[in-house]
């Protein structure tokens, strides 16, 4: 590999490692959707919301930094995505917005909605939020409806060089059952963890039973989606690339030999999938750590699909209708300065981590009570 | 769709300014809030004095409540280059995604750490870790806006970054030069500064409303003692970092400079206008001989304006109309191209590069390479239509730049006359009347100041290299504007709540005990 082809590859692995931790960091998320199918006191619920509202901070942050990341590594596909799936990413930041102040807002004096209105719009956020990245994500492996012309600079009159083929602009991914199943998938996850969370991080025993019983149910859920979205997966066509020229054609069974020809990556998504049931288990048993597995195991499932969505010559962005459009890590990526110099700024993360590590241990190391929740913050 | 449809361009600029124009309303308060509620909690845990720890708890408070609309109309911001500024994220995404994604990884993330430990954290980790995670938080704040503001000085004076051909966009070849610009530094300085002195009346404006309800005096006082040194120290800060940002503008937007002063003809030894009404029927485009006064009547310091922007009373500073008409003397001795000739030698370059990628032998390449690398530098010239269009909304650009300057000389005296006054100032009732209302009036000038650099840069999204009309993203138009409308209802529904949030939260006023303190 050289220099440039391994930085691409390096970057993707960034750009997916912090997807896969949103996926993860989304149990703030799911944990919003079911403020009152768990909640059944106004007590409960604030519990419930003090705990993922020590949180909605990171999961936003994650966001963030992932759209700035592949800006800064992939811009032309910041700038065909954005500009073209304009509804979905709309969609996206206005739930994302919503979040931001209703957590603040929902229990202060004079908040002008009511604190019913603003927990209706964490519970939309809950819902629509990992439901439309997740449909949205889809569209890495089913593609999407946009062309690039790299030449229309030159024009005068029309010098954009991408544009969107129908008047939906993104809407339409959801109309494709695979993208739907993966949506509805990282919906159901989201919710998984967010009971393994609250089993963890609240100390209620009538709440942590009901986060027990609700998790059985979402756990067969997201296993019925998921699995039938992963069988369809490993089966499905992909869109590949040939190095020597950079065209793009079609393969069957595209991810499935992605999985055989990275033997690391294939390990990495079993076990994964293995950590992710031992969550469920362990969970429904009544270990309260039991978050840990499952986050752990979900943040190595999407980074293994989301690597065998760019890696070993797959298109990570098809386009449907001009395919030779199709954005690869090699032809959408930022120059080999670019990627140097941002690689060098990644050598800070450890350090990101481990302070997020110091006060994710301060804040959670005693259950959330009652009393707690009462306080005013 | 194979025009672009100009609608589409306006709409696409009312809603990115229209998002901009609210986040800068809740920016500078974090900033300058952040500091001020920073060293109130030092000083509670140098001394142990649990009042301290009260009067900074109180400001914490009003912080989260701004912090939170904050956060949330700046994530528009972020993703609308992606989705309304399509074109430009490819163009120039290869300089500028840098900045935005290390302001993620350095500044985001540990705002957001941290900011969970200062409001969640007071019985969960020692007084020394609570104060390290608030100062922090705003660090990380600061952090981030350093970026943003590297990446908006790169949009006002384009650095390190070369044209390639081969992908179609400009590429970053120096990432010191684009990081450390000297007009970022200073653009920082100045935007950073000024959020402070925002901060600062802010915390005067809440204090100095107790005094004149006569509850809270101690803490009263107590705040305005801290923010009115801090505020008179930002303000100062503020005025010289904006002198230098003149200078910046003198050498590399000399329209804006222009537009900003309502100067038509330029010339020699140029004054500048302290104040004036420019005539509304003014015609700032048209360049046909005109030496009429622009203004209805205005007041000029002589040589002033000349002074600032070249250090010599007789240096030369061009016009508006000069600036269409070129001819005059450029500072490395050279003289300036015409808007038509610029335009012209844009096309050219257009043209090379669709002349280079259609090539296919070698010397036909290396021919239009030439020709494009000669002609580059006025790349964004030949997507113009008319010279008209390279100057801004001069009466905007004009009274903002006032209402900034004059706000700004009025802060200094509020914060001396503060400390100065010192307690005395709790029996001068008009005097606190007057600070009071002047909290509004600092976000005017943070406002007015962004409407100076953004409007006065206009067409430009990248100066001299892309206008906006070459910058947008192919959308339908009715799709932006439902977006607009979108935004504006919500952000003002969430601005109108906060308001009274922050309105209550006021009127409760501090807490004198707190259980588990």
């Amino acid at each position: 590999m050289n220099d440039i082809s391994l930085l691409q590859h390096y970057w993707w692995f960034l750009v997916s490692l912090l997807g896969a931790l949103l996926v993860f960091l989304m149990f703030v998320q799911g944990g919003q959707s079911l403020i009152w199918t768990l909640g059944r006191t106004e007590e409960q619920r604030r519990m419930l919301l003090l705990a993922t509202g020590r949180k909605w901070e990171l999961t936003f942050t994650t966001l963030v930094t992932f759209g700035g990341a592949f800006f800064a590594s992939f811009p032309l596909f910041y700038s065909t995505s954005f500009g073209g799936a304009y509804w979905v990413w709309v969609l996206i930041l206005l739930c994302f917005v919503l979040q931001a102040v209703s957590y603040e807002f929902q229990l202060k004096r004079g908040n002008l909605l009511g604190t019913t209105t603003y927990r209706i719009f964490l519970m939309l956020n809950g819902i629509l939020g990992p439901l439309l990245i997740g449909t949205a994500v889809g569209t890495f492996f089913t593609g999407a409806e946009f062309v690039v012309d790299k030449s229309a600079v030159t024009s005068a009159s029309m010098p954009v060089i991408s544009h969107w083929a129908n008047s939906l602009h993104g809407l339409e991914a959801a109309f494709v059952p695979q993208n739907l199943l993966l949506g509805i998938s990282v919906l159901l996850l989201t919710r998984v963890l967010a009971c393994l969370y609250f089993i963890n991080s609240i100390g209620d025993s009538a709440l942590q039973l009901t986060c027990r019983r609700r998790l059985a149910i979402e756990s067969a859920f997201f296993l019925l989606f998921f699995l039938t979205w992963l069988v369809r997966w490993l089966c499905a066509y992909g869109y590949a690339w040939q190095p020597a020229d950079g065209s793009i054609y079609m393969e069957e069974y595209k991810y499935l030999h992605n999985l055989l020809a990275m033997p690391a990556v294939l390990a990495l998504l079993s076990v994964g999938v293995v950590l992710v049931l031992c969550g469920m288990v362990t969970g429904l048993r009544g270990w309260h750590r039991a978050i840990w597995p499952a986050g752990i195991g979900s943040v190595f499932v999407v980074l293994a699909l989301l690597l065998c969505a760019g890696w070993n010559h797959t298109a990570y962005y098809p386009s449907v209708v001009a395919p030779q459009c199709s954005l690869t890590i090699a032809n959408s990526s930022s120059s080999l300065f670019t990627l140097r110099t941002m690689t060098y700024v990644s050598f800070i993360i450890p350090f990101v981590l481990a302070y997020i590590a110091w006060a994710w241990r301060a804040l959670d190391r005693t259950p959330i009570t009652p009393e707690e929740a009462n306080e005013k913050h | 769709m194979n025009t672009i449809d100009t609608s589409l361009v306006d709409w696409s600029r009312a809603q990115f300014a229209l998002t901009a124009m609210y986040h800068w309303l809740f920016v500078p308060l974090t900033l300058g809030l952040g500091i001020v509620m920073a060293i109130m909690e030092s000083i509670y845990v140098r001394t142990g004095r649990e009042f301290w720890k009260q009067t900074a708890r109180f400001w914490m408070k009003l912080f989260g409540i701004n912090f939170a609309m904050g956060v949330a109309t700046g994530i528009i911001l972020e993703f609308e280059f992606g989705t309304n500024w399509s074109n430009y994220s490819w163009f120039v995404g290869d300089i500028f995604g840098a900045p935005l994604a290390i302001e993620g990884i350095l500044a985001f993330f540990m705002e957001s750490t941290f900011i969970a430990v200062m409001y969640f954290g007071w019985n969960k980790v020692s007084k020394r870790a609570h104060l390290a995670a608030t100062w922090l938080t705003i660090i990380g704040a600061t952090l981030s806006a350093w970026w943003i503001l590297v990446a908006n000085a790169w949009m006002q004076h384009p650095v390190g970054m070369e044209f390639n051909p081969d992908t179609v966009r400009n590429e970053m070849v120096d990432f010191t030069a684009v990081a450390f610009s000297p007009v970022a530094v200073v653009k920082f300085c100045h935007t950073v500064s000024s959020s402070w002195v925002l901060g600062a009346v802010f915390v005067v404006g809440v204090s100095c409303w107790y005094l004149l309800r006569g509850k809270h005096t101690e803490f009263a006082h107590a705040s305005i003692k801290v923010a009115a040194w801090f505020g008179l120290a930002a303000a100062l800060i503020t005025a010289h970092t904006g002198h230098q940002s003149g200078r910046d503008i003198a050498l590399f937007q000399p329209m804006k400079l222009a537009a900003a002063e309502g100067l038509y003809n330029g010339g020699t030894g140029r004054g500048l206008v302290l104040g004036g009404i420019l005539r509304p029927d003014a015609d700032w485009t048209s360049t046909a001989a005109n030496e009429e006064s622009k203004f209805l009547f205005h007041i000029e310091c002589p040589y002033a304006l000349s002074l600032l922007a070249t250090h010599k009373a007789d240096g030369y500073v061009p016009g508006i109309r000069n600036l269409q008409e070129g001819g005059y003397p450029l500072p490395d001795g050279a003289i300036a191209l015409s808007a038509e000739e610029k335009m012209a030698r844009g096309r050219l370059a257009i043209a090379a590069l669709a002349d280079y990628r259609k090539a296919t032998d070698e010397a036909s390449k290396a021919a239009a390479l030439a020709t494009l690398r000669e002609n580059f530098d006025y790349f964004g010239y030949g997507y113009l239509k008319s010279p008209a269009e390279l100057v801004p909304n001069v009466p905007l650009t004009f009274y903002s730049f006032r209402i900034m300057v004059v706000l700004g000389g009025y802060f200094i005296v509020l914060f001396a006359g503060l400390l100065i006054l010192g307690k005395k100032v709790a029996k001068k009732q008009l005097l606190l009347w007057g600070v009071v209302l002047s909290v509004p009036l600092a976000w005017m000038a943070s406002q007015a100041g962004w409407v100076v650099a953004e409007v006065g840069r206009q067409p430009w999204a990248i100066q001299g290299l892309l206008p906006n009309v070459a910058a947008i993203s192919r959308l339908e138009t009715s799709s932006v504007q439902t977006t607009f409308f979108i935004f504006l209802v919500l952000f003002t529904l969430l601005l109108l709540a906060e308001l009274r949030i922050m309105g209550k939260a006021i009127a409760a006023g501090p807490e004198t005990h707190t259980p588990n303190a």
